[in-house]
């Protein structure tokens, strides 16, 4: 029985190794002056972290893509919440159709969504960054929906409204006063993995907008052939980042409030 | 009452559906009328699709799309089932552990990823000093701009996505059946043949399926490695809306459709076994 749990640790250690090998190499390669020929870096510097952080572009990047991700997610938040709630407390029968509309974006990845994106909004006149923030609404919809429907569900929300509402509360006062504050873990759970997945957004910023709103990952598209050990120091700082979201996913999902049933497959 | 309810309904429901008709129907629609018009034409055509599946060109990217996807996942999903399975093993915090690091790496794709993998296997890669400097022959002609080298990182970002989808599959199989199969006389091997296997093998499927879809629909990495240069219908389809001079909107838009159906398709099959699956739950 021993033996056989030895064997489970080593193909887990193996599998780590083999997902972290990439990451490892990436950190090292941003922390070292030059690495060209050699088998270990001939030194090691943080110089390029610096030097990232200082360069203007970098920050211009950097804020335009969390102007992008935060401005759609607080959207998303106050256009999704509200609808959710009425649908699922005071039209359920509209719930089936809901459930399908949010796998729509499964089915359609970045580049399918870029074609019908681009034959009727490029050439409306409305700006493509907007259009691009809509997409993005499209685009962590089943998460948000997930998030926000299971959190109803483990409240009860429906008992909770009928409850306020016998007590002598308005609809708006039972939503905001019962309901939201129940649910906040819940959303902001959501709300964190949607922006780590606006974050790493590529395709649909590169075909909709391109150069002309430079985001993170366009930023290190652009720079991969410039320069490696700056391109390394933005994935070394991305993958923090997304290490951070995780771990704050990870403790707020677990802090009691929000019992999230048992991990299903999503689609 | 009910007019009150009506209202608060319309309120806030409206927001959401302008956005969904705005940013996913109408795009959706566009996609499909356009796929069936001629360039520059307004009447009714099915010349995009027939010039798709006669083009060799297309039909080349089309199969490279399969096949890769085919592959990466065939083996990440063959990856996942061992290591998911090592996974329930661990205790239960060092089971959330590991998830939290699955759950990272797997957020581990497109430009980024592409670019690790440059630094570790590209022509100055670290990995590639490091064997020459060994003469290690097995990366001798190992090129990481080539197919073999895509297929090496389609399983990189498969591998974890597979391993968050069949973990809990695995929590499905009870304790309870393994000591009754064992009171019974069955053999561990006995057990996983006849019961075990059995029942996780539409989660295995459906999890195929998943990983497949997200395959046929990955774009950023090829993208990033190469630029335009492999022929996959993703690459293909972004070419053909984004290119200035060469672009062919329409034609784009009928390859789109057929991405967007055989995803669609993958994922109705996942759908399908899922339910299998969660009947045997309940």
């Amino acid at each position: 029985m021993r033996e056989n749990k030895r064997v489970h640790q080593i193909i887990v250690t193996i599998t780590l190794l083999y997902l972290f090998i990439p990451l490892a190499a990436t950190f090292l390669y941003s922390l070292s002056t030059t690495w060209n020929k050699t088998i270990l870096p001939e030194g090691l510097t943080l110089k390029w972290f610096s030097e990232l952080f200082q360069d203007p572009r970098f920050i211009d990047a950097l804020m335009r893509t969390i102007q992008l991700t935060v401005g759609t997610m607080v959207v998303s938040i106050l256009i999704m919440v509200p609808a959710i709630f009425a649908i699922t407390v005071y039209a359920p029968r509209f719930e089936k159709w809901l459930q399908t509309i949010v796998l729509f974006p499964y089915a359609m990845p970045g580049v399918v969504a870029a074609v019908g994106l681009l034959s009727i909004y490029s050439k409306s006149g409305l700006s493509m960054v907007l259009v691009l923030g809509g997409s993005y609404f499209v685009l962590i919809l089943p998460f948000m929906y997930q998030g926000v429907r299971n959190s109803l569900r483990t409240v009860n929300a429906k008992t909770l409204v009928e409850a306020a509402e016998l007590l002598g509360a308005s609809r708006s006062t039972a939503f905001w006063k019962v309901i939201v504050p129940n649910i906040t873990p819940g959303i902001i759970v959501s709300s964190l993995l949607s922006f780590s997945v606006l974050f790493g957004e590529f395709v649909l910023a590169n075909i909709l907008v391109g150069g002309n709103f430079e985001t993170i990952q366009i930023y290190l598209y652009r720079r991969l052939r410039e320069s490696g050990h700056l391109s390394s120091a933005i994935v070394v700082s991305y993958f923090l980042l997304l290490l951070v979201l995780s771990w704050i996913m990870v403790s707020l999902s677990r802090r009691g409030t929000l019992k999230l049933k048992k991990k299903e497959p999503t689609v | 009452m009910k007019k009150k309810t009506n209202g608060f309904l319309w309120l806030s429901a409206t927001p959401f559906f302008v956005l969904i008709i705005g940013f996913l129907f109408l795009p959706f629609i566009a996609m499909i009328t356009s796929s069936f018009r001629k360039t520059g034409e307004t009447s009714f055509s099915i010349a995009n699709y027939t010039e798709v599946f006669s083009n060799k060109f297309y039909l080349q990217a089309i199969g490279n799309s399969l096949l890769i996807s085919f592959l990466a996942s065939l083996i990440g999903i063959l990856v996942a089932v061992f290591v998911a399975y090592s996974i329930t093993k661990f205790s239960s915090k060092g089971q959330e552990r590991l998830l939290l690091l699955a759950n990272m790496t797997s957020n581990f794709a497109g430009v980024p990823l592409a670019f690790a993998y440059i630094v570790l296997l590209g022509t100055s890669g670290l990995f590639t000093i490091l064997f020459n400097e060994l003469n290690i022959g097995i990366f001798q002609g190992f090129n990481l701009y080539s197919w073999f080298g895509l297929v090496i990182i389609y399983i990189y970002f498969q591998i974890p996505l597979a391993i968050m989808l069949l973990y809990p599959i695995y929590l499905g199989i009870e304790k309870k059946w393994k000591e009754a199969a064992t009171l019974l006389g069955a053999s561990p091997m006995q057990f996983w043949m006849k019961i075990g296997i059995p029942f996780i093998m539409p989660g295995i499927a459906g999890t195929f399926s998943i990983l497949f879809a997200n395959a046929m629909g990955a774009y950023a990495t090829a993208y990033a490695l190469v630029g335009s240069n492999f022929n996959l219908l993703p690459i293909r389809i972004g070419a053909l809306i984004s290119g200035d001079i060469f672009a062919q909107p329409e034609l784009g838009s009928a390859l789109a459709v057929f991405l967007g159906v055989s995803m669609t398709v993958a994922l109705l099959i996942n759908e399908w076994l899922m339910r299998l699956v969660r009947r045997d739950l309940a």
